[in-house]
């Protein structure tokens, strides 16, 4: 069992929602990477994903796409992001999820991929545009070592592709809350409860929800209705304009949660 | 070889769908109204009708005779998609995808464009079939193609400045693709190469396969035979492709594609992905990229921005593991050189892209006395007259 799963049934047990926080590594630096993961630990996150710059991010807005590339020009690589991983675990037991695109992995080598990152204290493993399709021998490796691979639900998502999205993740499912691209939004997209209700149905694993989610409004809002919900863009964009905050906005995105059960 | 792709959109190891989830289900629904179209005989009607009448098909095959004579050996045929509406072959996949799209119900299109070849006919269809038109375009190829950025704002469509990455074609396709993830339900993505995620390469290049099919038909009757080698330039492929797919059952026709070379052959200086790329996936599919030792796509760099792309097509990848196809690359300054060539010889300015074609063509013709050849000219010259003018200052000057 990893410390993914562990964590989620922590939290069942505690009855609260978890949260998920993103951040690019190696924005503004490599070395500044692990001090920020603690003080997003310290604000209140129980899970974190390490984002793993791509030049050409698709599925990104522009928030995260300019980190990337702060991150890139920094001297970031996959290999790079692992070594920040060691660096936490010396200090940490916070459940690590990399979170990158498919070619950085694919160049790395997924044998090697795996047995890296489980050296280095992942968890887990994010690929944004592996569809299920392409993804047999991914996670067939992923798991072998002993990794979660986490795959997202759209709301476009036929309930046949969630079925496939149910059956090719583990630890937990990444629930897209809208069409779009990441970024902060004003208003949590209509989308998003028809979404966790039809996922719900066809599945027993903790359902984590992102994308949009910016405000304690929003984690208010939402945090009865998941087992977690995912910031990124807010944390990047809190990291860009003043990282000694970064433990105090975490803080306040996570005070909601604690008012807050999931029935 | 011509059943390819596979269900999954592969062929070979090559092509494929990689996607975010939210685009998924999309490309299955176009996926399925494409192959409802393709089995209607009221869409092929219609194309027909258009491709004829409009854009105007069949676009003749021409027998270069100045430049044959002028490089004393392989007899060259030239096939004019340069003559087509708008100038470049991207319409015959404009016209389609439009008339999918109005099948489909979307009312707002949006597209990608390099050279500004395939934006001005997707503006250009778009303004036929009353679509609104979003077209997508790096900033540094808005710098060097500035006639067509203005053909397309005539036509009344949007042209956005994309400042992310290189700033050329791929950044163009990753603003796009980001907008479609966010507009799904009303827009069609145009996409404008045998690129990107499966039903596009298929797609792409059946819409382009008239080019083949005519140019075969037309051959034969002038020479009562198959030609012996094809010349076609390579960005995504899409002109290459549509030219070559009706002959990849004819063994002893040669297909050789033509990518762009640059100004050197280290990273960066050069869009020749055969030459120096690896297979990897970038944009929806997986095909030969340039890349670094972490999987981050190279900076490319030709002259012709509708070839400056970090990958190619995946079929084209498939024809070359598989030794079916040649790909050769040709630098900026022979590709300027041809296009020089042609004009005096023939008549025809080319545009930058095809000109690569047309310098291969010059390198193989002289040693190859008794073959045929069929140049694809993908594109007139007119939208590249600045940047000859900057390469062939002694021409101002007399």
């Amino acid at each position: 069992m990893t410390r993914i799963s562990r964590l989620f049934e922590k939290l069942k047990a505690e009855k609260r929602c978890g949260m998920v926080a993103y951040l690019t590594a190696g924005d503004p630096s490599p070395a500044a990477t692990p001090d920020l993961v603690a003080a997003l630990e310290r604000g209140g996150a129980d899970l974190i994903e390490l984002g793993v710059p791509f030049s050409d991010p698709i599925a990104d807005g522009p928030v995260i796409q300019l980190a990337g590339d702060r991150a890139l020009r920094a001297g970031t690589t996959l290999a790079k992001v692992l070594e920040i991983a060691r660096e936490i675990r010396k200090r940490s037991e916070v459940p690590l999820l990399l979170f990158t695109y498919l070619n950085p992995a694919l160049r790395y080598g997924f044998a090697r991929l795996a047995a890296d990152a489980k050296a280095a204290g992942i968890d887990g493993c994010l690929l944004t545009d592996a569809s299920v399709e392409e993804a047999g021998e991914y996670v067939r490796v992923m798991r072998e070592a002993g990794l979660d691979t986490v795959f997202l639900a759209a709301p476009t998502s036929t309930d046949r592709r969630l079925k496939l999205v149910a059956e090719y993740s583990s630890g937990f499912i990444y629930l897209v809350s809208r069409t779009g691209i990441t970024g902060e939004q004003q208003t949590i997209s209509d989308s998003a409860l028809p979404l966790i209700e039809r996922m719900r149905a066809l599945t027993t694993l903790p359902l984590a929800l992102g994308f949009g989610i910016s405000t304690p409004e929003h984690v208010a809002a939402l945090s009865g209705q998941v087992e977690a919900v995912v910031v990124g863009s807010a944390i990047v964009r809190q990291i860009e304009k003043d990282p000694a905050q970064l433990e105090g906005f975490m803080h306040s995105l996570t005070r909601p949660i604690a008012k807050t059960a999931l029935s | 070889m011509t059943s390819q792709p596979d269900t999954g959109g592969h062929f070979g190891p090559y092509g494929g769908r990689y996607v975010p989830e939210v685009l998924m289900s999309p490309l299955e629904e176009l996926e399925l109204a494409y192959e409802a179209a393709k089995k209607d005989p009221a869409f092929h009607a219609e194309l027909d009708k258009l491709l004829t009448t409009y854009a105007g098909r069949p676009t003749p095959l021409y027998f270069a005779e100045q430049l044959t004579k002028h490089l004393g050996g392989a007899k060259i045929y030239i096939k004019r998609e340069d003559l087509l509406h708008t100038g470049a072959h991207k319409i015959n996949n404009c016209i389609g995808q439009a008339l999918l799209a109005r099948r489909m119900g979307k009312h707002r299109v949006i597209a990608e464009t390099g050279a500004g070849q395939h934006g001005v006919a997707t503006a250009t269809v778009c303004a036929l079939f009353g679509f609104d038109c979003t077209v997508y375009m790096g900033e540094e190829d808005m710098r060097r193609q500035r006639l067509n950025v203005f053909r397309m704002r005539l036509l009344g469509a949007k042209v956005v400045p994309v400042t992310s990455g290189s700033r050329t074609l791929k950044d163009a396709i990753s603003e796009a693709m980001r907008d479609w993830v966010t507009n799904v339900s009303t827009t069609h993505y145009l996409l404008g190469s045998a690129l990107g995620a499966h039903p596009y390469p298929a797609m792409v290049r059946d819409f382009h396969r008239v080019i083949g099919l005519e140019a075969k038909q037309q051959f034969l009757k002038a020479e009562g035979r198959l030609p012996d080698v094809l010349i076609a330039c390579v960005g995504g492929g899409s002109n290459a492709i549509g030219l070559f797919h009706p002959f990849i059952e004819d063994d002893g026709v040669k297909l050789v594609g033509v990518e762009a070379g640059g100004r050197g052959a280290g990273l960066g200086e050069h869009a020749a992905r055969f030459a120096g790329g690896t297979p990897g996936v970038l944009q929806g599919t997986r095909s030969y990229l340039l890349q670094d030792d972490d999987g981050q796509i190279a900076l490319t760099h030709s002259v012709s921005a509708g070839l400056d792309y970090a990958s190619v097509g995946p079929e084209h990848a498939w024809l070359h593991d598989r030794s079916r196809a040649e790909y050769v690359s040709c630098s900026d300054a022979d590709a300027i050189a041809a296009a020089l060539v042609l004009s005096r010889k023939e008549g025809i300015i080319p545009a930058l892209e095809s000109a690569h074609a047309v310098a291969e063509a010059i390198r193989r013709a002289p040693s190859a006395a008794g073959q045929t050849f069929i140049v694809n000219l993908s594109g007139r010259g007119d939208k590249d007259i600045d940047i000859y003018r900057e390469n062939l200052k002694e021409l101002d000057a007399a």
